[in-house]
């Protein structure tokens, strides 16, 4: 997958090279040159897909354990709330954040700005917490009723059960599926470069239209898949091996 | 509460329990006594499970009454906490906690309910490991125990609490027939020792040679009841002539 991926990324600069105009500088070096800076923006998008990870799992884990609450109108709230971020598209969320959200806020005495990737990543934040929410429901459900038996007739409440029996046993079986969905939420990192965040896909453009050299299109683009590519197919490799040995034979 | 020991330990009066359309339990009424080993037998699907589950409150009763050293099961403002803190139960899958050792699986409940001291309850979830012959198994995890092995911890894990009574449920039925004699003898010697029990079991010979009374429950009704010598003898009803019949 990786070869064939390289094998493009020449093959597509060695066609720009026959495209290009004589006297220019080469490709491979424009690329060099404005690595650095694309190094910059793709920083940024593994900042935002961290925090958005980080926070949307606390989200996504307290969103959970509403969606088991044994308390009616907490399950019905949670639900709602997990189906609607579920299913609204990333890139819809993306925008209302942007709107929606004030330039700065005012914590105590001092103004705290809120930038645009700031913004964008609340946005990505949402989605993973509904997916999470729902990660966790189905790990508690998927642990065997004798498990809650055996807690409810040691005298555990309902709280420690979930705590020192349930979650524990739910870590493992959430951990690929997780994976899988921080793997998404990087690849979907570029959608904020649609509402003006100086990411990786932003800065390519922005080189593009400074280099002003239509050659330059095709083997700039793969190059930034290149990045995401190899940042996120280790983690779909890791998440395959831990699916494997997690398997209950 | 008024109960003292000489008055039952659990008593059941006409105990009902339906799930919805279905009647499990048709009024049963047992009477067990501190010390007591009740064996309860039967068909499959007699509701000799859902009894005991009554006992300790995982479910909850339709009708009738259970008291356990005097305090009502079916009352609405029951502690149940407390009520599972005297009440011992062993499944018949073990469900031991896979995530933790097995000296883990004993310790929990004293440490995280009970709120004791780490040092004390180690040292006496070491000793209950050796009391059912498990001492150097402390280490491993419930997977990588035989079944028998599994459910030796499973009673250690319960009698942790130092319950006043251990409520047994079918808890050879999953085992390998070799296995099976390791788990009896746990048991026994716990009765031996004057530990009150309550075993639902499908084996004749050890509820023979360990009960006090033995209760044939059929479609949620007690047909018969007795001491072992009186009852496997001369029974006097039908059923259980056939019942007996099938399974001896």
């Amino acid at each position: 997958m990786g070869a064939l991926l390289i094998i493009a990324l020449v093959l597509s600069v060695g066609v720009g090279e026959a495209q290009a105009a004589p006297g220019t500088p080469s490709i491979l070096a424009t690329i060099l040159k404005w690595t650095p800076l694309l190094a910059q923006g793709f920083a940024l998008n593994i900042t935002m897909s961290f925090l958005a990870m980080a926070i949307g799992t606390v989200l996504g884990l307290a969103l959970g354990l509403g969606l088991i609450s044994v308390i009616r109108p907490v399950r019905g709230f949670s639900w709602l709330v997990t189906q609607f971020f579920r299913n609204a598209p990333w890139l819809v969320l993306l925008f209302y954040c942007i709107l929606l959200m004030p330039f700065d806020v005012r914590i105590g005495g001092t103004i705290v700005p809120l930038p645009g990737w700031a913004k964008a990543t609340a946005g990505l934040t949402l989605p993973v917490m509904a997916n999470v929410a729902e990660l966790v429901r189905g790990a508690v459900q998927s642990i065997p009723a004798g498990q809650w038996e055996a807690s409810e007739a040691l005298a555990f409440s309902r709280l420690q059960t979930l705590r020192l029996v349930i979650l524990p046993q739910c870590v493992k079986r959430m951990t690929p599926p997780w994976m899988n969905l921080y793997a998404l939420v990087v690849v979907g990192t570029p959608l904020a470069s649609i509402v003006g965040v100086n990411e990786a896909m932003t800065l390519t453009g922005d080189v593009l239209s400074s280099e002003g050299r239509t050659e330059l299109l095709v083997p700039m683009y793969l190059y930034l898949l290149a990045w995401f590519f190899a940042y996120c197919y280790p983690i779909a490799r890791a998440t395959v091996a831990l699916e494997r040995r997690f398997q209950v034979p | 509460m008024g109960w003292t020991s000489d008055q039952p330990l659990i008593r059941m009066r006409d105990v009902r329990k339906k799930f919805g359309a279905l009647t499990i339990i048709d009024g049963i009424s047992i009477d067990v006594m501190k010390g007591e080993v009740i064996c309860i037998i039967g068909p499959s699907g007699a509701g000799k499970s859902t009894l005991l589950r009554c006992i300790n409150a995982l479910v909850p009763i339709d009708s009738g009454s259970i008291t356990v050293e005097g305090q009502e099961v079916n009352d609405p403002k029951l502690d149940k906490l407390a009520l599972r803190r005297k009440v011992g139960m062993v499944f018949q899958q073990y469900n031991l906690f896979p995530h933790r050792t097995a000296l883990a699986n004993v310790m929990m409940a004293p440490l995280h309910v009970l709120k004791r001291g780490r040092a004390e309850v180690e040292a006496e979830a070491r000793a209950l490991m050796r009391k059912v012959r498990l001492d150097g198994k402390e280490d491993s995890y419930p997977g990588e125990l035989s079944g028998g092995q599994q459910q030796r911890v499973a009673i250690a894990r319960s009698l942790a609490m130092q319950p006043d009574v251990m409520l047994f449920d079918e808890v050879t039925a999953a085992l390998d027939p070799e296995t099976v004699k390791e788990v009896l003898v746990t048991i026994r010697e716990l009765a031996e020792e004057g530990m009150t029990c309550v075993i639902v079991t499908h084996e004749m010979g050890f509820a023979r040679e360990v009960a006090d009374q033995i209760y044939l429950t059929d479609r949620g009704v007690v047909v018969e009841h007795g001491p072992p010598a009186e009852f496997f003898t001369n029974c006097r009803d039908e059923r259980t002539r056939q019942f007996l019949s099938q399974v001896l």
